[in-house]
């Protein structure tokens, strides 16, 4: 049997509220499955298990906040001997220890303003997908007509979407929990990180023809942005100089042995997030946008998964085309180093020994001078720019 | 389809995109992306729910000529009566 932990989604959290479950006893799970939302400092984080197995019980209900460490559901494991599993979706009460003095769902304290409808033990009677439908789109269940039968149904949640007004579309943050967090890592970051900086300008315009000619053809949801190219190579090139990428915890600088960008994320209305893009170097372009895609439109709407917080082995932000020219970030602890890109700009450039305008980007490089040096850093900021001349290759 | 109807969709559309955004009082012929604060990403998104709703191809060459609600609803009403 394995205990499902209340997970530790950075140094400084020390409790966390279970906000929703979204496995049943008797789901089939496997690694990696969001199982349960869990509210953070950091928003709604959809949680994930490491275990596969079957959910035996679920110890924690949701509205309850628990410390980190804090068994929240109880997994037996695909080998172990399954007792006698109930085939009907109501599970009966479990063999094993019961609820450990559990409050009925019917205690849930009222949500709070950033959580939105849909939380087990509402009077709306709903199917699991149609919340986890409505938890996605933000919408409130109670402007939800239910079908025939009285349940709501996905259908009926989509069905009332476009009827909202967008004020009712809350985005599950708490923007002054998040704007302590990030006062809280930036703090540390500048306490305890001797940071040094680079700054390295870029051609870039190998890469905006092939992006138009790419692009030319594409409907929208297939095009791509430069943004994803600047990740793609810091990624690429974090893969040659290792000693960027990775995190320093406890004196120690622990190489990363994958590539996890975190990407930072702007907040509608002020906030900051730089959760990751898993295996960024292995990802083909498409593949990456698609992932940045979703990623963007998630961290939006305050639903992101456990792991993208706690994987980010280095950060890129970007400041995109309406942004300023040049970015100096600050490193996101444990991480040892960020990479930012200014706008695009077009500038007198010499090529070929004439002057001629040229798109350009300022690329910046902050690192922990006790993990690299300059020299590296520059080599590493070279190598960027390298790649972002050959971006078919990239 | 009306101008009015391509303006509701946009509206419904950017609605979702930017919330806070109240659609008529923004300024038709000003800059969308600088009016209600859109990235790179943002605009793509309203880009393809666009086209994914109304059927018209906005290619890459165009997009950057629509940035204002005047020329969206422009756009989009010459393309789809086919001038």
């Amino acid at each position: 049997m394995a205990e499902f932990l209340m997970p530790s989604l950075g140094a400084d959290m020390e409790a966390g509220t279970l906000v929703e479950w979204l496995v049943k006893p008797g789901d089939v799970v496997k690694r990696g499955d969001i199982v349960a939302v869990v509210e953070t400092q950091k928003g709604a984080i959809e949680i994930e298990i490491f275990d596969a197995g079957v959910v035996e019980q679920l110890r924690v209900q949701p509205g309850a906040t628990v410390p980190v460490g804090t068994p929240l559901a109880l997994l037996r494991g695909e080998a172990e001997a399954a007792p006698a599993r109930p085939t009907s979706p109501e599970p009966v009460a479990p063999t094993v220890a019961p609820p450990t003095a559990a409050p009925a769902p019917v205690a849930v304290a009222p949500a709070p303003l950033s959580t939105p409808a849909g939380l087990p033990g509402e009077r709306f009677k709903a199917s699991p997908a149609a919340r986890r439908r409505a938890r996605e789109l933000g919408v409130d269940l109670a402007i939800v007509a239910a079908g025939p039968d009285g349940i709501i149904e996905v259908a009926d949640v989509e069905a009332a979407m476009p009827e909202m007004t967008p004020q009712a579309v809350k985005p599950r943050f708490d923007f002054a929990e998040m704007r302590a967090a990030i006062a809280a890592a930036m703090s540390r970051s500048k306490r305890e990180i001797p940071h040094y900086y680079l700054s390295d300008t870029i051609d870039m315009a190998a890469a905006e023809a092939w992006l138009a000619r790419v692009n030319g053809d594409r409907p929208p949801a297939r095009r791509l942005l430069t943004g994803v190219l600047f990740v793609k190579a810091v990624a690429r090139a974090a893969e040659t100089y290792p000693e960027f990428n990775g995190l320093f915890v406890d004196g120690v600088f622990r190489p990363a042995s994958a590539v996890h960008v975190g990407l930072a994320i702007a907040l509608r209305g002020g906030g900051l997030a730089a959760p990751a893009i898993h295996d960024t170097a292995d990802l083909d372009l498409d593949a990456l946008m698609s992932r940045t895609r979703d990623l963007v439109a998630r961290v939006r709407e305050g639903r992101f998964r456990s792991s993208e917080i706690a994987d980010p082995t280095i950060t890129v932000s970007s400041m995109g085309d309406r942004g300023v020219e040049v970015l100096f970030g600050v490193i996101y602890p444990p991480q040892v180093a960020i990479v930012g890109f200014g706008k695009v700009v077009r500038r007198p450039w010499i090529v070929d020994g004439s002057v001629t305008p040229r798109p350009v980007v300022t690329v910046t490089l902050a690192a922990d001078h006790r993990v690299s040096d300059g020299h590296r850093g520059g080599l590493f900021l070279a190598e960027i720019g390298r790649l972002l001349q050959t971006p078919e290759a990239l | 389809m009306t101008d009015e109807d391509i303006r509701s969709v946009l509206r419904d559309e950017l609605g979702r995109i930017a919330p806070e955004i109240d659609f008529d009082r923004l300024d038709p012929s000003v800059d969308l992306r600088e009016q209600a604060d859109l990235d790179s990403m943002d605009v793509l998104n309203l880009l393809t729910a666009l086209h994914q709703r109304l059927g018209v191809d906005i290619p890459e060459s165009k997009a950057a000529a629509l940035a204002t609600v005047d020329a969206v609803v422009a756009y989009i009403s010459s393309r789809r009566s086919g001038l």
